[in-house]
Protein backbone atom coordinates (compact mmCIF):
# COMPACT_ATOMS: atom_id res chain seq x y z
CA UNK A 1 0.00 0.00 0.00
CA UNK A 2 1.07 3.67 -0.87
CA UNK A 3 0.49 5.99 1.30
CA UNK A 4 1.53 9.32 1.30
CA UNK A 5 4.68 9.58 3.48
CA UNK A 6 5.87 6.55 1.19
CA UNK A 7 5.52 8.43 -1.87
CA UNK A 8 6.98 11.65 -0.37
CA UNK A 9 9.71 9.50 0.57
CA UNK A 10 10.18 8.06 -3.00
CA UNK A 11 9.53 11.30 -4.34
CA UNK A 12 12.64 13.21 -2.26
CA UNK A 13 14.93 10.11 -3.08
CA UNK A 14 13.98 10.77 -6.55
CA UNK A 15 14.98 14.21 -6.19
CA UNK A 16 17.75 13.64 -4.16
CA UNK A 17 19.20 11.25 -7.57
CA UNK A 18 18.22 13.74 -10.10
CA UNK A 19 20.45 16.44 -8.57
CA UNK A 20 23.12 14.40 -8.12
CA UNK A 21 22.76 11.28 -9.54
CA UNK A 22 25.62 9.03 -8.11
CA UNK A 23 27.16 6.31 -10.41
CA UNK A 24 27.91 4.21 -7.76
CA UNK A 25 27.16 3.76 -4.00
CA UNK A 26 28.50 1.62 -0.95
CA UNK A 27 26.92 1.60 2.02
CA UNK A 28 28.23 -0.34 5.18
CA UNK A 29 30.46 -2.11 3.13
CA UNK A 30 32.73 -5.44 4.46
CA UNK A 31 34.87 -7.80 3.25
CA UNK A 32 36.35 -10.66 5.48
CA UNK A 33 38.08 -13.81 4.64
CA UNK A 34 38.15 -16.54 7.22
CA UNK A 35 37.47 -14.28 10.34
CA UNK A 36 40.19 -11.66 8.92
CA UNK A 37 38.31 -8.17 8.35
CA UNK A 38 39.82 -6.51 5.52
CA UNK A 39 37.45 -4.00 4.49
CA UNK A 40 35.04 -2.51 6.95
CA UNK A 41 32.28 0.33 7.41
CA UNK A 42 32.92 1.60 3.66
CA UNK A 43 30.36 4.21 3.04
CA UNK A 44 30.53 6.38 -0.73
CA UNK A 45 29.35 7.85 -2.98
CA UNK A 46 30.59 8.12 -6.69
CA UNK A 47 28.93 10.62 -8.90
CA UNK A 48 29.10 10.39 -12.48
CA UNK A 49 32.00 12.46 -14.24
CA UNK A 50 33.43 12.34 -11.13
CA UNK A 51 37.51 11.72 -10.77
CA UNK A 52 37.92 10.13 -7.66
CA UNK A 53 41.69 9.17 -6.35
CA UNK A 54 42.08 6.49 -3.84
CA UNK A 55 45.21 6.25 -2.00
CA UNK A 56 46.96 4.86 1.27
CA UNK A 57 49.48 2.93 2.05
CA UNK A 58 50.31 -0.96 0.76
CA UNK A 59 47.92 -3.51 2.27
CA UNK A 60 45.23 -0.76 3.12
CA UNK A 61 42.60 -2.30 0.75
CA UNK A 62 42.30 -0.21 -1.88
CA UNK A 63 42.82 -3.01 -4.48
CA UNK A 64 40.30 -5.24 -2.46
CA UNK A 65 37.56 -2.16 -2.66
CA UNK A 66 37.67 -1.79 -6.59
CA UNK A 67 37.07 -5.51 -7.10
CA UNK A 68 34.24 -5.21 -4.40
CA UNK A 69 32.75 -2.43 -6.25
CA UNK A 70 33.80 -4.07 -9.77
CA UNK A 71 31.62 -6.83 -7.96
CA UNK A 72 34.39 -9.32 -8.84
CA UNK A 73 34.34 -10.30 -5.05
CA UNK A 74 30.63 -10.70 -3.23
CA UNK A 75 31.28 -7.91 -0.16
CA UNK A 76 30.24 -10.34 3.29
CA UNK A 77 28.59 -7.03 4.52
CA UNK A 78 26.52 -3.95 2.83
CA UNK A 79 25.59 -3.32 -0.32
CA UNK A 80 26.58 -1.65 -3.42
CA UNK A 81 23.93 0.45 -5.62
CA UNK A 82 24.85 0.96 -9.76
CA UNK A 83 22.70 3.98 -10.73
CA UNK A 84 20.57 3.40 -7.23
CA UNK A 85 20.29 -0.31 -8.08
CA UNK A 86 21.95 -3.64 -7.07
CA UNK A 87 24.61 -4.50 -8.44
CA UNK A 88 24.80 -7.24 -11.01
CA UNK A 89 26.04 -8.66 -13.95
CA UNK A 90 24.55 -6.43 -16.70
CA UNK A 91 26.37 -2.90 -14.84
CA UNK A 92 29.44 -4.41 -14.30
CA UNK A 93 29.00 -4.35 -18.32
CA UNK A 94 29.19 -1.04 -17.89
CA UNK A 95 32.02 -0.54 -16.03
CA UNK A 96 35.50 -1.65 -17.01
CA UNK A 97 38.98 -2.39 -14.95
CA UNK A 98 42.68 -2.09 -15.38
CA UNK A 99 44.08 -4.10 -13.55
CA UNK A 100 47.57 -3.69 -11.08
CA UNK A 101 48.98 -6.30 -13.14
CA UNK A 102 47.82 -5.86 -16.71
CA UNK A 103 45.83 -9.67 -18.43
CA UNK A 104 46.90 -9.64 -21.91
CA UNK A 105 45.86 -12.98 -23.63
CA UNK A 106 47.92 -14.64 -25.50
CA UNK A 107 46.96 -13.15 -28.66
CA UNK A 108 48.15 -10.31 -30.96
CA UNK A 109 47.12 -6.71 -30.05
CA UNK A 110 44.68 -6.34 -32.18
CA UNK A 111 43.43 -9.70 -31.37
CA UNK A 112 42.93 -8.35 -27.57
CA UNK A 113 41.11 -5.54 -28.77
CA UNK A 114 38.53 -7.62 -30.73
CA UNK A 115 37.80 -10.41 -28.07
CA UNK A 116 36.83 -7.57 -25.59
CA UNK A 117 34.56 -6.20 -28.23
CA UNK A 118 33.08 -9.08 -29.29
CA UNK A 119 32.35 -10.15 -25.28
CA UNK A 120 30.43 -6.92 -25.45
CA UNK A 121 28.40 -7.80 -28.69
CA UNK A 122 30.24 -5.88 -31.17
CA UNK A 123 30.29 -7.10 -34.46
CA UNK A 124 30.79 -5.90 -37.90
CA UNK A 125 32.40 -2.92 -39.28
CA UNK A 126 31.72 -1.35 -36.08
CA UNK A 127 34.12 -3.13 -34.29
CA UNK A 128 36.67 -2.58 -36.96
CA UNK A 129 36.27 0.84 -36.42
CA UNK A 130 36.15 0.80 -32.57
CA UNK A 131 39.77 -1.24 -33.00
CA UNK A 132 40.93 1.16 -34.93
CA UNK A 133 40.33 3.87 -32.38
CA UNK A 134 41.49 2.07 -29.87
CA UNK A 135 44.97 1.38 -31.45
CA UNK A 136 45.49 4.85 -32.40
CA UNK A 137 44.69 5.72 -28.96
CA UNK A 138 46.89 3.79 -27.26
CA UNK A 139 49.78 4.46 -30.14
CA UNK A 140 49.81 0.85 -31.04
CA UNK A 141 48.90 0.44 -34.71
CA UNK A 142 52.43 -0.43 -35.49
CA UNK A 143 52.41 -3.18 -32.89
CA UNK A 144 48.77 -4.03 -34.10
CA UNK A 145 49.95 -7.60 -35.50
CA UNK A 146 52.62 -8.39 -32.48
CA UNK A 147 51.81 -10.60 -29.65
CA UNK A 148 50.65 -8.80 -26.52
CA UNK A 149 52.57 -10.41 -24.17
CA UNK A 150 56.13 -9.18 -26.04
CA UNK A 151 54.93 -5.41 -25.40
CA UNK A 152 56.72 -3.42 -22.97
CA UNK A 153 54.99 -2.83 -19.70
CA UNK A 154 53.84 0.66 -20.31
CA UNK A 155 53.07 -0.19 -24.05
CA UNK A 156 50.78 -3.28 -22.40
CA UNK A 157 49.14 -0.75 -20.05
CA UNK A 158 48.21 1.19 -22.55
CA UNK A 159 46.66 -1.27 -24.38
CA UNK A 160 44.94 -2.17 -21.17
CA UNK A 161 43.23 0.75 -20.50
CA UNK A 162 42.32 1.05 -24.47
CA UNK A 163 41.09 -2.60 -24.36
CA UNK A 164 38.96 -0.91 -21.70
CA UNK A 165 37.67 2.05 -23.23
CA UNK A 166 37.01 0.62 -26.00
CA UNK A 167 33.91 -1.13 -25.00
CA UNK A 168 32.83 2.44 -23.74
CA UNK A 169 31.90 1.70 -20.10
CA UNK A 170 30.53 4.59 -17.85
CA UNK A 171 32.75 3.94 -15.17
CA UNK A 172 36.54 3.01 -15.68
CA UNK A 173 38.61 1.44 -12.26
CA UNK A 174 42.26 1.97 -12.52
CA UNK A 175 44.47 0.14 -9.76
CA UNK A 176 47.75 1.44 -9.74
CA UNK A 177 48.20 1.64 -13.48
CA UNK A 178 51.56 4.08 -14.09
CA UNK A 179 53.05 2.08 -11.29
CA UNK A 180 56.94 1.08 -12.74
CA UNK A 181 56.67 2.93 -15.83
CA UNK A 182 58.95 5.52 -16.55
CA UNK A 183 57.99 9.90 -16.92
CA UNK A 184 57.14 9.47 -20.84
CA UNK A 185 55.09 6.12 -20.31
CA UNK A 186 53.50 7.74 -17.66
CA UNK A 187 52.52 10.45 -19.39
CA UNK A 188 51.10 8.50 -22.02
CA UNK A 189 48.88 6.44 -20.01
CA UNK A 190 47.65 9.64 -17.92
CA UNK A 191 46.49 11.35 -21.41
CA UNK A 192 44.37 8.23 -22.03
CA UNK A 193 43.20 8.43 -18.59
CA UNK A 194 42.38 12.27 -19.09
CA UNK A 195 41.15 11.00 -23.11
CA UNK A 196 38.35 9.29 -20.93
CA UNK A 197 37.06 11.59 -18.45
CA UNK A 198 36.94 14.16 -21.45
CA UNK A 199 34.29 11.46 -23.04
CA UNK A 200 32.39 11.38 -19.89
CA UNK A 201 33.43 8.56 -18.07
CA UNK A 202 33.72 8.61 -14.57
CA UNK A 203 37.24 7.15 -13.13
CA UNK A 204 38.05 5.92 -9.94
CA UNK A 205 41.96 5.41 -9.74
CA UNK A 206 44.17 3.61 -7.22
CA UNK A 207 47.61 5.71 -6.74
CA UNK A 208 50.76 6.30 -4.29
CA UNK A 209 51.56 9.17 -6.30
CA UNK A 210 50.29 12.70 -4.90
CA UNK A 211 51.17 14.33 -7.93
CA UNK A 212 49.07 12.30 -10.38
CA UNK A 213 46.51 12.72 -7.66
CA UNK A 214 46.36 16.11 -8.10
CA UNK A 215 46.39 15.58 -11.59
CA UNK A 216 44.04 12.77 -12.43
CA UNK A 217 41.54 13.19 -9.22
CA UNK A 218 38.75 15.17 -7.86
CA UNK A 219 37.93 13.96 -4.74
CA UNK A 220 40.00 11.39 -2.92
CA UNK A 221 39.38 8.91 -0.84
CA UNK A 222 42.18 7.68 1.60
CA UNK A 223 41.79 4.28 3.25
CA UNK A 224 44.13 2.89 6.29
CA UNK A 225 43.59 -0.83 7.81
CA UNK A 226 40.38 -1.67 5.50
CA UNK A 227 38.34 1.68 6.36
CA UNK A 228 38.01 4.88 4.68
CA UNK A 229 39.71 6.81 7.31
CA UNK A 230 38.91 10.37 4.95
CA UNK A 231 37.44 11.72 2.10
CA UNK A 232 37.08 15.12 0.43
CA UNK A 233 38.40 17.22 -2.56
CA UNK A 234 41.70 15.92 -3.32
CA UNK A 235 43.75 20.01 -3.21
CA UNK A 236 42.32 20.15 0.67
CA UNK A 237 43.20 16.52 1.57
CA UNK A 238 46.55 16.77 0.22
CA UNK A 239 47.72 19.88 1.39
CA UNK A 240 45.75 20.15 4.89
CA UNK A 241 44.82 15.99 5.66
CA UNK A 242 42.17 16.00 8.48
CA UNK A 243 43.13 12.33 9.99
CA UNK A 244 46.48 11.24 12.01
CA UNK A 245 46.97 8.12 9.24
CA UNK A 246 45.97 10.26 6.08
CA UNK A 247 49.12 13.54 7.42
CA UNK A 248 51.40 10.60 8.21
CA UNK A 249 51.28 8.66 5.09
CA UNK A 250 51.94 11.73 3.71
CA UNK A 251 54.90 13.15 5.38
CA UNK A 252 55.99 9.62 4.72
CA UNK A 253 56.16 9.17 8.21
CA UNK A 254 55.27 5.22 8.54
CA UNK A 255 52.06 5.11 10.32
CA UNK A 256 50.70 1.69 12.41
CA UNK A 257 46.47 2.40 12.88
CA UNK A 258 46.12 0.78 16.23
CA UNK A 259 44.20 -2.61 15.70
CA UNK A 260 44.35 -2.58 11.60
CA UNK A 261 45.09 -6.00 11.20
CA UNK A 262 43.20 -7.09 14.24
CA UNK A 263 40.22 -9.80 14.09
CA UNK A 264 36.72 -8.36 15.33
CA UNK B 1 69.88 -67.71 -37.45
CA UNK B 2 70.92 -64.89 -39.29
CA UNK B 3 73.26 -62.29 -37.42
CA UNK B 4 72.34 -58.91 -36.02
CA UNK B 5 74.15 -57.18 -38.69
CA UNK B 6 72.20 -59.05 -41.23
CA UNK B 7 68.59 -58.70 -39.90
CA UNK B 8 69.09 -55.18 -39.59
CA UNK B 9 70.40 -54.74 -43.28
CA UNK B 10 67.11 -56.67 -44.62
CA UNK B 11 64.81 -54.97 -42.16
CA UNK B 12 66.24 -51.46 -44.00
CA UNK B 13 65.90 -52.63 -46.80
CA UNK B 14 62.75 -53.07 -47.05
CA UNK B 15 62.09 -49.75 -45.71
CA UNK B 16 64.21 -48.44 -48.91
CA UNK B 17 62.15 -50.71 -51.11
CA UNK B 18 59.05 -49.69 -49.73
CA UNK B 19 57.74 -53.25 -48.84
CA UNK B 20 54.15 -52.74 -49.65
CA UNK B 21 53.14 -55.33 -46.54
CA UNK B 22 55.01 -52.53 -44.81
CA UNK B 23 53.24 -49.87 -45.87
CA UNK B 24 50.25 -51.33 -45.54
CA UNK B 25 50.72 -51.89 -41.91
CA UNK B 26 52.35 -48.16 -41.01
CA UNK B 27 49.13 -47.17 -42.75
CA UNK B 28 46.58 -48.61 -41.11
CA UNK B 29 48.97 -47.50 -37.79
CA UNK B 30 48.60 -44.14 -38.59
CA UNK B 31 44.67 -44.42 -39.93
CA UNK B 32 43.55 -45.70 -36.40
CA UNK B 33 45.80 -44.01 -34.08
CA UNK B 34 45.25 -40.38 -35.81
CA UNK B 35 41.38 -41.30 -35.53
CA UNK B 36 41.89 -41.85 -32.28
CA UNK B 37 43.43 -39.14 -31.29
CA UNK B 38 40.96 -36.54 -32.99
CA UNK B 39 38.49 -38.14 -31.46
CA UNK B 40 39.89 -38.01 -28.36
CA UNK B 41 40.62 -34.51 -28.41
CA UNK B 42 37.31 -34.01 -29.99
CA UNK B 43 35.70 -35.11 -26.39
CA UNK B 44 38.82 -34.92 -23.89
CA UNK B 45 40.19 -31.13 -24.87
CA UNK B 46 36.40 -29.41 -23.94
CA UNK B 47 35.80 -31.71 -21.06
CA UNK B 48 38.98 -31.52 -19.60
CA UNK B 49 38.75 -27.69 -20.25
CA UNK B 50 35.38 -27.41 -18.35
CA UNK B 51 36.45 -29.18 -15.81
CA UNK B 52 39.54 -26.44 -15.22
CA UNK B 53 37.78 -23.72 -15.42
CA UNK B 54 34.31 -24.11 -13.66
CA UNK B 55 33.46 -24.87 -10.20
CA UNK B 56 31.07 -27.37 -10.38
CA UNK B 57 29.65 -29.65 -8.13
CA UNK B 58 31.76 -33.24 -8.30
CA UNK B 59 34.08 -31.65 -9.97
CA UNK B 60 37.29 -32.48 -7.99
CA UNK B 61 35.58 -36.04 -8.27
CA UNK B 62 35.61 -35.79 -11.84
CA UNK B 63 39.65 -34.55 -12.03
CA UNK B 64 40.27 -37.65 -9.81
CA UNK B 65 38.87 -39.81 -11.89
CA UNK B 66 40.53 -38.89 -15.07
CA UNK B 67 43.92 -39.06 -13.30
CA UNK B 68 43.14 -42.79 -12.51
CA UNK B 69 41.60 -43.11 -15.75
CA UNK B 70 45.13 -41.94 -17.39
CA UNK B 71 47.08 -45.01 -15.64
CA UNK B 72 44.31 -47.38 -17.50
CA UNK B 73 46.06 -50.95 -18.38
CA UNK B 74 45.70 -51.02 -21.79
CA UNK B 75 45.10 -54.88 -21.64
CA UNK B 76 41.97 -53.87 -19.48
CA UNK B 77 40.79 -51.46 -21.65
CA UNK B 78 41.20 -54.15 -25.05
CA UNK B 79 39.50 -56.84 -22.68
CA UNK B 80 36.75 -54.66 -21.57
CA UNK B 81 35.80 -53.45 -25.32
CA UNK B 82 35.91 -56.87 -26.05
CA UNK B 83 33.19 -58.03 -23.33
CA UNK B 84 31.67 -55.28 -25.19
CA UNK B 85 31.82 -55.84 -29.12
CA UNK B 86 31.79 -59.70 -28.76
CA UNK B 87 28.86 -62.07 -30.53
CA UNK B 88 27.50 -61.88 -26.59
CA UNK B 89 28.11 -58.45 -26.04
CA UNK B 90 25.72 -55.62 -25.58
CA UNK B 91 27.55 -54.16 -28.98
CA UNK B 92 27.72 -57.27 -30.38
CA UNK B 93 25.44 -57.07 -33.17
CA UNK B 94 27.54 -54.66 -35.05
CA UNK B 95 29.55 -56.63 -35.66
CA UNK B 96 32.59 -54.63 -34.89
CA UNK B 97 35.14 -57.24 -32.97
CA UNK B 98 38.45 -57.55 -35.08
CA UNK B 99 37.58 -55.04 -37.23
CA UNK B 100 40.35 -50.89 -37.25
CA UNK B 101 37.03 -49.76 -36.20
CA UNK B 102 37.20 -51.82 -32.99
CA UNK B 103 40.92 -51.06 -32.27
CA UNK B 104 39.94 -47.27 -32.72
CA UNK B 105 37.46 -47.36 -29.69
CA UNK B 106 39.88 -49.09 -27.83
CA UNK B 107 42.95 -46.05 -28.11
CA UNK B 108 39.74 -43.55 -28.12
CA UNK B 109 38.89 -44.70 -24.81
CA UNK B 110 42.77 -45.03 -23.71
CA UNK B 111 43.91 -41.89 -24.82
CA UNK B 112 41.02 -39.67 -23.93
CA UNK B 113 41.52 -39.31 -20.21
CA UNK B 114 45.18 -39.35 -20.95
CA UNK B 115 43.99 -35.34 -23.39
CA UNK B 116 41.35 -34.27 -20.38
CA UNK B 117 43.46 -34.92 -17.69
CA UNK B 118 46.53 -32.74 -19.29
CA UNK B 119 43.93 -30.30 -20.85
CA UNK B 120 42.55 -29.82 -17.36
CA UNK B 121 45.85 -28.73 -16.09
CA UNK B 122 46.85 -26.70 -18.70
CA UNK B 123 43.47 -24.51 -18.86
CA UNK B 124 43.03 -24.68 -15.07
CA UNK B 125 46.94 -22.26 -14.58
CA UNK B 126 45.97 -20.49 -17.38
CA UNK B 127 41.92 -19.70 -16.08
CA UNK B 128 43.62 -18.72 -12.50
CA UNK B 129 45.28 -15.91 -14.91
CA UNK B 130 42.50 -15.11 -16.79
CA UNK B 131 39.71 -15.26 -14.48
CA UNK B 132 39.20 -11.62 -12.88
CA UNK B 133 39.93 -10.38 -16.77
CA UNK B 134 36.68 -12.91 -17.56
CA UNK B 135 34.58 -11.43 -14.77
CA UNK B 136 35.43 -7.96 -15.79
CA UNK B 137 34.48 -8.16 -19.29
CA UNK B 138 31.68 -10.55 -18.93
CA UNK B 139 32.74 -13.64 -20.94
CA UNK B 140 30.27 -16.11 -21.08
CA UNK B 141 30.82 -20.06 -20.15
CA UNK B 142 30.79 -21.36 -23.56
CA UNK B 143 33.43 -18.23 -25.07
CA UNK B 144 35.66 -18.92 -21.81
CA UNK B 145 36.36 -22.48 -23.01
CA UNK B 146 36.95 -21.34 -26.33
CA UNK B 147 39.32 -18.72 -25.64
CA UNK B 148 40.65 -20.47 -23.45
CA UNK B 149 41.18 -23.42 -25.28
CA UNK B 150 42.57 -21.01 -27.87
CA UNK B 151 45.36 -19.63 -25.70
CA UNK B 152 46.49 -22.55 -24.52
CA UNK B 153 46.67 -23.92 -28.33
CA UNK B 154 50.50 -24.85 -28.27
CA UNK B 155 50.40 -26.04 -25.09
CA UNK B 156 47.28 -28.68 -26.31
CA UNK B 157 48.96 -29.56 -29.30
CA UNK B 158 52.10 -31.16 -27.40
CA UNK B 159 48.99 -32.56 -25.46
CA UNK B 160 47.60 -34.14 -28.52
CA UNK B 161 51.21 -35.30 -29.79
CA UNK B 162 51.50 -37.10 -26.08
CA UNK B 163 48.52 -38.86 -27.08
CA UNK B 164 49.73 -39.52 -30.04
CA UNK B 165 52.56 -41.12 -29.04
CA UNK B 166 50.80 -43.37 -26.21
CA UNK B 167 48.19 -44.73 -28.57
CA UNK B 168 50.63 -45.37 -31.76
CA UNK B 169 53.12 -47.75 -29.28
CA UNK B 170 50.18 -49.39 -27.53
CA UNK B 171 49.82 -52.83 -28.58
CA UNK B 172 47.93 -54.70 -25.50
CA UNK B 173 44.54 -53.55 -26.34
CA UNK B 174 44.26 -53.14 -30.28
CA UNK B 175 45.97 -56.83 -30.68
CA UNK B 176 42.69 -57.89 -28.68
CA UNK B 177 39.94 -56.38 -30.05
CA UNK B 178 41.84 -56.30 -33.68
CA UNK B 179 43.42 -59.63 -33.44
CA UNK B 180 46.02 -59.04 -35.63
CA UNK B 181 44.85 -60.24 -38.89
CA UNK B 182 46.52 -60.11 -42.06
CA UNK B 183 45.74 -57.44 -44.43
CA UNK B 184 42.93 -56.54 -41.86
CA UNK B 185 44.11 -54.96 -38.37
CA UNK B 186 47.62 -55.91 -38.01
CA UNK B 187 49.38 -52.78 -37.00
CA UNK B 188 52.89 -51.78 -36.31
CA UNK B 189 53.25 -52.84 -32.41
CA UNK B 190 51.13 -55.90 -33.05
CA UNK B 191 53.48 -57.35 -36.04
CA UNK B 192 56.30 -56.74 -34.33
CA UNK B 193 54.65 -58.69 -31.58
CA UNK B 194 53.52 -61.54 -34.14
CA UNK B 195 56.78 -61.30 -36.21
CA UNK B 196 59.07 -61.74 -33.09
CA UNK B 197 57.62 -64.91 -32.19
CA UNK B 198 57.73 -66.38 -35.73
CA UNK B 199 61.17 -65.45 -35.73
CA UNK B 200 60.27 -62.94 -38.57
CA UNK B 201 63.30 -60.58 -37.39
CA UNK B 202 63.58 -58.38 -40.11
CA UNK B 203 59.82 -57.26 -40.81
CA UNK B 204 59.38 -56.87 -36.85
CA UNK B 205 62.67 -54.74 -36.74
CA UNK B 206 61.88 -52.63 -40.01
CA UNK B 207 58.28 -52.07 -38.22
CA UNK B 208 60.37 -50.64 -34.93
CA UNK B 209 62.67 -48.47 -36.72
CA UNK B 210 60.13 -46.73 -38.36
CA UNK B 211 58.42 -46.91 -35.10
CA UNK B 212 61.38 -45.46 -33.40
CA UNK B 213 61.24 -42.58 -36.02
CA UNK B 214 57.70 -41.75 -35.35
CA UNK B 215 58.71 -41.35 -32.09
CA UNK B 216 61.64 -39.00 -32.35
CA UNK B 217 59.37 -36.99 -34.90
CA UNK B 218 56.93 -36.50 -32.55
CA UNK B 219 59.43 -35.38 -29.92
CA UNK B 220 61.08 -32.87 -32.09
CA UNK B 221 57.92 -31.63 -32.98
CA UNK B 222 56.73 -31.20 -29.26
CA UNK B 223 60.22 -29.06 -29.22
CA UNK B 224 59.71 -27.12 -32.31
CA UNK B 225 56.00 -26.48 -31.05
CA UNK B 226 57.44 -25.31 -28.17
CA UNK B 227 60.13 -22.79 -29.12
CA UNK B 228 58.06 -21.09 -31.54
CA UNK B 229 55.06 -20.38 -28.66
CA UNK B 230 58.39 -19.28 -26.64
CA UNK B 231 59.31 -17.29 -29.68
CA UNK B 232 55.80 -15.44 -29.33
CA UNK B 233 55.61 -15.07 -25.91
CA UNK B 234 52.23 -17.52 -26.27
CA UNK B 235 54.15 -20.55 -24.01
N1 LIG C 1 41.84 -13.14 -1.33
C1 LIG C 1 42.43 -12.72 -0.21
N2 LIG C 1 42.51 -13.53 0.85
C2 LIG C 1 43.10 -13.12 1.99
N3 LIG C 1 43.63 -11.92 2.16
C3 LIG C 1 43.58 -11.06 1.14
C4 LIG C 1 42.99 -11.41 -0.11
N4 LIG C 1 43.09 -10.37 -0.94
C5 LIG C 1 43.74 -9.41 -0.26
N5 LIG C 1 44.03 -9.81 1.00
C6 LIG C 1 44.67 -8.99 2.03
O1 LIG C 1 43.94 -7.80 2.14
C7 LIG C 1 44.78 -6.72 2.40
C8 LIG C 1 44.51 -5.61 1.41
O2 LIG C 1 44.92 -6.03 0.13
P1 LIG C 1 44.85 -5.06 -1.13
O3 LIG C 1 45.37 -5.82 -2.29
O4 LIG C 1 43.51 -4.48 -1.25
O5 LIG C 1 45.89 -3.93 -0.72
P2 LIG C 1 46.24 -2.59 -1.49
O6 LIG C 1 45.73 -1.46 -0.69
O7 LIG C 1 45.79 -2.66 -2.89
O8 LIG C 1 47.83 -2.60 -1.40
P3 LIG C 1 48.94 -2.23 -2.49
O9 LIG C 1 49.16 -0.77 -2.38
O10 LIG C 1 50.13 -2.98 -2.02
O11 LIG C 1 48.46 -2.68 -3.82
C9 LIG C 1 46.19 -7.25 2.36
O12 LIG C 1 46.63 -7.42 3.68
C10 LIG C 1 46.06 -8.60 1.67
O13 LIG C 1 46.99 -9.49 2.18
MG1 LIG D 1 46.74 -2.94 -4.72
Amino acid sequence: MLDSASLMKTFRADVAEKVAPSVISARGLGFAVEGRVLIRDVDLDIKAGRRTVIMGSNGAGKSLLLRLLHGLIAPSSGEILWNGRPLDKAARRRQAMVFQRPVMLRRSVLANLDFALRVHGVHGPARRDRERAALAMARLEDLAASPARTLSGGEQQRLAIARALACAPDLLFLDEPTVSLDPASTHAVEMLIGDAHAAGVTTVLVTHDRAQALRLGDDVIFMAGGRIAETGPVEKVLQNPQSEVARAWLEGRLHFEPGASETK
Amino acid sequence: MDSFGSILTEAFGLILIWDPDLIEIIGLSLRVTLTAVIVACVIGLPLGAAVGAFRFPGRTIVAVVLNALMGLPPVVVGLMVYLMLSASGPLGPLQLLYTPMAMIIAQTILVTPIIAALTKQVVEDLHREYVEQFASLGVGPLDRVGALLWDARYSLLTVALAGFGRAVAEVGAVIIVGGNINHVTRVMTTTIALETSKGNLELALALGVVLLAIALFVNAAVMAVRASAVRAAYA
